[in-house]
């Protein structure tokens, strides 16, 4: 093949704009040569003989004139063994291995492999000579980390495949042939543990998508009670700066119950990807026993990284956590945050003169949205087993206000909505996420009629403390106070949850369903209060009460001692247990 | 090698635009107006024609003027023959100094890896209460200093580089008032901070195009001091200002603008220079204090809202005093807890004693009776405000803590306190 290239006539900003010969196809990957470095670019308009490039790194130096190559392929995530683990740029550069070659600064111009082309992994086949492959299909596996890592017929092999050859169990390179595979024309493709696949599509290669039912555990109670996640869902976290954002995905990130987390630090601040990248080694994964950091993969484009490769980014990290998903393991990809990816695309648009649609947002911001997050799902495999890609995004509307476009792309097309508050996270209560707002499509862990019973108790008891804003506590009835403090105590021990405290944080199911049983209790049941005061009193000991059993071990002499304390509290006050509250609890049985 | 031009084809604002050949992106030009020399940086190329934004403005350039090309970039001079000098946008000398153009380094670099950065761990202090105590500043954190005009914000930010423990202090002004100019050369030169202070100014009377330039240059010249195993600490005056040219021009050149007339990269452009600050393993530091009023004292306006994405907290100076509830310094955690030991349990009890005023004050106000314990807390908030919160505070740390269980034995009782009793026990002034 003969190479194609072209030479640049006009420069504004990271847009390039390239005469060429030939033929160019869009998103094609192409390298404008300037000075003694190649920077790498991606077609993103084509008009006559004139390709508009986006280029990856800084423009400064450019000339009229300069050599710029294509290559034929589109943007490509390599695919193989020793993706977990890995702090990447946007590009699949691996941070690490930069830092090596070019020191402190993110030189341009400076390109790695995806993979560690040298090391070698064991090979143990599965499919044997004769067998009838397709894409996505496994001929053998290589242990990575805890996990069984599959071995691929690539994805990008279309139609149906005879097994010619396959190496015997041993230790290879993810470039070595392992094995050889003939098309229905008997034509040979020798195949390798690794392979490339364009990160803007899709991966297709399921039989077929299930609706996601299963919770996905985030050990935060008012998500998983409330405004739960599923395998295979998606869900997305707007809120102001300041609100916790970024702690709450922190949080998700330690605890989720899934077997693959993938951070994209899309956009956002370095010090926080340092934060993980100190504190992710030294945590123990509970689920294998062995480090956070073995399951997770970490894409990093921080704010003053290229503009451009903030695009890829979420398109690179949405492409592994389908690799990993074909494998069949649960994989949760967290975006922090959508908005500075929306942001790339807009500023690309204001370069390309397109005509701005809402905020000067492109007209294309909402289906690019829902293409991103309609990569999730929750997927029945070629072999029958099935794997799931969940999608938790991030969005930092300007000014804190959820009407903006970005927002609101993205509330079409997700599952659940948590929305975080200044109000809530003003006041300290932290996760900041406010039930007043927030939804959710999927099913709790806890019976969902008991958290429709919580929920209508906290709108209960808002309603009431905006009116007792006005005609002040004189002005209300005890009966609608003391469903004030109840909302409030449910609120405070609840809701609230100490992600810093790493009992309080890592509340399993087992044990949101055993305290709302026993919240349920308490705070659907009548006391013998003769005055608002009482009423304070008594409900502020339970709270501190619960709270204090929050920081104990499930189950343990601890949780059991304050278990009982609650209870003698209880009778004290002559608890009696209402109507609802007790066919609730039935039920529930 | 220097290609010279005779003929500008379009003058529009501070941009102007030539036809040239082999013209690099981003490549600097000198053009010869009958005013005198002025830098032009190029900003756009179009085939052969190329837009060049003028940094003395295009006030008085003639479509006859001289433009010749320069074959580089924009670089700033680096030696230790910095500290003291004040420069402009231009890397000119502003004051009677000689022009330096020994070592020069680019401005506007790449970013640093961020596998290449430490987890923010040191506290750099101050000797303001308000911040050392309550909201610590950590070396390599980036704050705004969020203010609306009036407000005394560039006092404070010359106290802070006179008190603050750094090693290098490289300070940006920005469409800055001249006689505010002149009262931080008169501070700093009194205060004996001046030999190791560098200043980039930028005054209102000044070509808009200087203006971008100046967060540039500042933090260039600090990374190369970081470099050399310095902690440096920027402050800059005033942000908006910066958002403002930047607005100004990308207008001129017919941007599609996005919110309120800011160009769409905003949030992009204000976080390549936030995010310059940083802590070298092995080596010095950056950390950056920036001014941004905020237009009619709305938090929403977007210089403040995308500056709150981007930085670490922020300090809210109010009523000339720092705000106790909307300061935030997200870095605080990292290091309070290894300062001395009552340091976060004093911190957390004395805000929530003042909250516990604020609410009594509102009360009072509305005309309530007051209590027993309503009187002990107006009696606490007075004192905190006058001893603690006052700009002209100036105590270290140690001195503050121990200000503060004064200031708590002058009001409560112990147990009134919610703080833990082994440490009343310890610290409770006898």
């Amino acid at each position: 093949m003969t190479v194609n290239t072209g030479k640049v006539v006009s420069i504004n900003g990271n847009l390039v704009s390239v005469e060429f010969q030939g033929n160019v196809s869009m998103n094609e990957i192409c390298f404008v040569k300037v000075g003694g470095t190649t920077l790498k670019s991606e077609v993103i308009r084509i008009r006559g003989n004139i390709a508009q490039i986006q280029v990856y790194e800084m423009t400064d130096g450019i000339k009229c004139g300069d050599d710029v190559e294509f290559t034929g392929d589109m943007l490509s995530a390599e695919l193989g063994p020793g993706l977990l683990g890995q702090v990447y740029d946007g590009l699949q550069n691996p941070l690490p291995v930069l830092a090596e070659q070019a020191g402190w600064f993110l030189e341009r111009g400076i390109y790695a492999d995806g993979l560690d082309y040298e090391k070698k992994w064991e090979f143990t086949p599965i499919s044997k000579v004769g067998d009838t492959l397709r894409a996505g299909e496994y001929i053998g596996t290589v242990p990575e980390g805890p996990f069984t890592h599959k071995i691929f017929v690539p994805f990008n092999l279309l139609g149906k495949y005879t097994l010619k050859s396959i190496v015997p169990k041993g230790e290879y390179t993810v470039k070595e042939t392992v094995a050889v595979l003939t098309d229905e024309r008997g034509r040979d493709v020798s195949v390798s543990m690794s392979f490339k696949w364009p990160v803007k599509r899709a991966v297709k290669c399921y039989s077929e998508r299930l609706a996601p039912v299963e919770a996905m555990e985030t050990k935060v109670r008012l998500i998983d009670s409330f405004f739960p996640v599923a395998k295979g869902g998606t869900y997305c976290t707007p809120g102001p700066f300041g609100a916790g954002k970024t702690v709450l995905q922190h949080t998700t990130s330690k605890y989720a119950d899934v077997d693959i987390v993938i951070i994209a630090a899309c956009g956002e601040r370095a010090g926080e990807v340092v934060e993980t990248l100190t504190e992710f080694p030294e945590l123990t994964d509970p689920k294998t026993g062995r480090s956070l950091m073995e399951r997770t993969i970490i894409i990093c484009n921080t704010s003053s990284m290229p503009v451009a490769s903030r695009e890829a980014s979420v398109y690179t990290s949405v492409t592994l956590a389908e690799y990993y998903r074909q494998m069949g393991l649960n994989v949760l990809l967290l975006a922090d945050s959508t908005s500075r990816w929306a942001q790339a695309l807009r500023e690309m648009s204001g370069r390309l003169e397109e005509i701005p649609g809402e905020e000067a947002f492109p007209a294309y911001l909402e289906s690019y949205i829902a293409a991103f997050y309609e990569r999730a799902g929750y997927v029945r495999l070629p072999d029958g087993s099935t794997g799931s890609v969940t999608i938790g995004g991030t969005v930092s509307p300007a000014g804190g206000n959820f009407e903006e476009p970005v927002t609101q792309a993205t509330l079409k097309v997700v599952g659940a909505f948590h929305g975080l508050s200044r109000e809530r996270s003003d006041a300290r209560k932290y996760p900041a996420i406010d039930p007043l707002i927030s939804w959710s499509k999927y099913r709790s862990v806890i019976d969902s009629k008991k958290s429709e019973y919580c929920k209508k108790m906290l709108h209960h008891g808002n309603e009431i403390g905006s009116m007792m804003k006005v005609v002040g506590e004189e002005g209300t009835s005890i009966s609608d106070y003391i469903i004030y403090l109840k909302a409030e105590m449910l609120d405070a021990v609840y809701l609230q949850q100490n992600s810093f405290d790493l009992i309080d944080a890592n509340c399993d199911t087992l044990r949101q369903r055993y305290v709302t049983d026993k919240l349920i209790n308490i705070l659907g049941s009548e006391y013998e209060i003769d005055n608002k005061d009482d009423a304070r009193s008594f409900l502020n000991r339970m709270r501190q009460k619960f709270i204090d059993w929050n920081y104990t071990e499930f189950r343990s002499d601890a949780f059991k001692k304050v278990e009982a304390e609650i209870d003698t509290l209880y009778k004290e006050k002559n608890g009696n247990l209402g109507l609802d509250a007790e066919t609730l609890l039935k039920d529930g049985e | 090698m220097n290609k010279v031009f005779n003929r500008i084809e379009s003058i529009t604002g501070n941009v102007i635009t030539v036809r040239a050949n082999n013209v690099q992106y981003k490549e600097l030009a000198q053009i010869n107006t009958r005013f005198g020399k002025s830098l032009a940086q190029v900003n756009k190329i179009e085939g052969d024609i190329v837009s060049l934004q003028v940094f003395a403005g295009g006030q008085g350039v003639s479509t006859g003027d001289e433009v010749r090309f320069l074959g580089r970039e924009m670089r700033v001079s680096f030696s230790e023959d910095l500290l003291g000098r004040i420069f402009n946008g231009s890397g000119e000398p502003r004051d009677k100094g000689p022009a330096l153009t020994e070592n020069m380094k680019p401005v506007g670099g790449p970013s640093v890896n961020p596998t290449k950065r430490i987890l923010a761990n040191r506290m750099m202090r101050t000797n303001i209460p308000m911040i050392d105590m309550f909201n610590t500043l950590v070396v390599s954190q980036k704050l705004p200093i969020f203010s609306i005009s009036g407000e005394p914000y560039n006092q404070l930010l010359a106290r802070i580089a006179m008190q603050a423990d750094a090693d290098v202090i490289v300070l940006g002004g920005m469409g800055l008032k001249y006689d505010d100019f002149l009262y931080f050369k008169d501070e700093l030169s009194q205060g004996g901070a001046l030999s190791k202070t560098v200043m980039f100014i930028h005054t209102a009377s000044d070509p808009t195009v200087e203006c971008m330039m100046i967060p540039d240059m500042v933090l260039a010249v600090a990374e190369q001091f970081a470099l050399q195993d310095k902690d440096v600490l920027v402050l800059l005056t005033d942000m908006t200002n910066f958002a403002d040219a930047m607005k100004e021009i990308a207008i001129t050149q017919e941007q599609v603008p996005s919110n309120r007339g800011y160009p769409g990269d905003l949030y992009s452009q204000l976080a390549a220079r936030y995010e310059k600050a940083v802590d070298f393993a092995n080596s010095g530091s950056v950390t950056v204090l920036a001014v941004t009023t905020m237009p009619g004292d709305d938090v929403t306006h977007p210089v403040p809202d995308n500056t709150g994405y981007i930085t670490e907290g922020q300090y809210y100076l109010k009523g000339g005093r720092i705000e106790p509830f909307g300061s935030l310094s997200r870095l605080k955690q990292n290091v309070n807890g290894k300062t001395r030991k009552d340091h976060r349990a004093l911190m957390d009890g004395m805000i929530r004693l003042y909250s516990s005023y604020k609410e009594t004050l509102e009360k009072k106000n509305m005309g309530f009776s007051m209590n027993k314990w309503d009187e002990k807390l107006l009696k606490y908030g007075s004192l905190f405000e006058s001893k603690m919160m006052d700009l002209s505070v100036n105590l270290s740390l140690e001195q503050s803590l121990d200000l503060g269980w004064e200031i708590l034995a002058d009001c409560f009782e112990k147990d009134e306190t919610g703080i833990k009793s082994d440490l009343t026990d310890e610290f409770w002034p006898k």
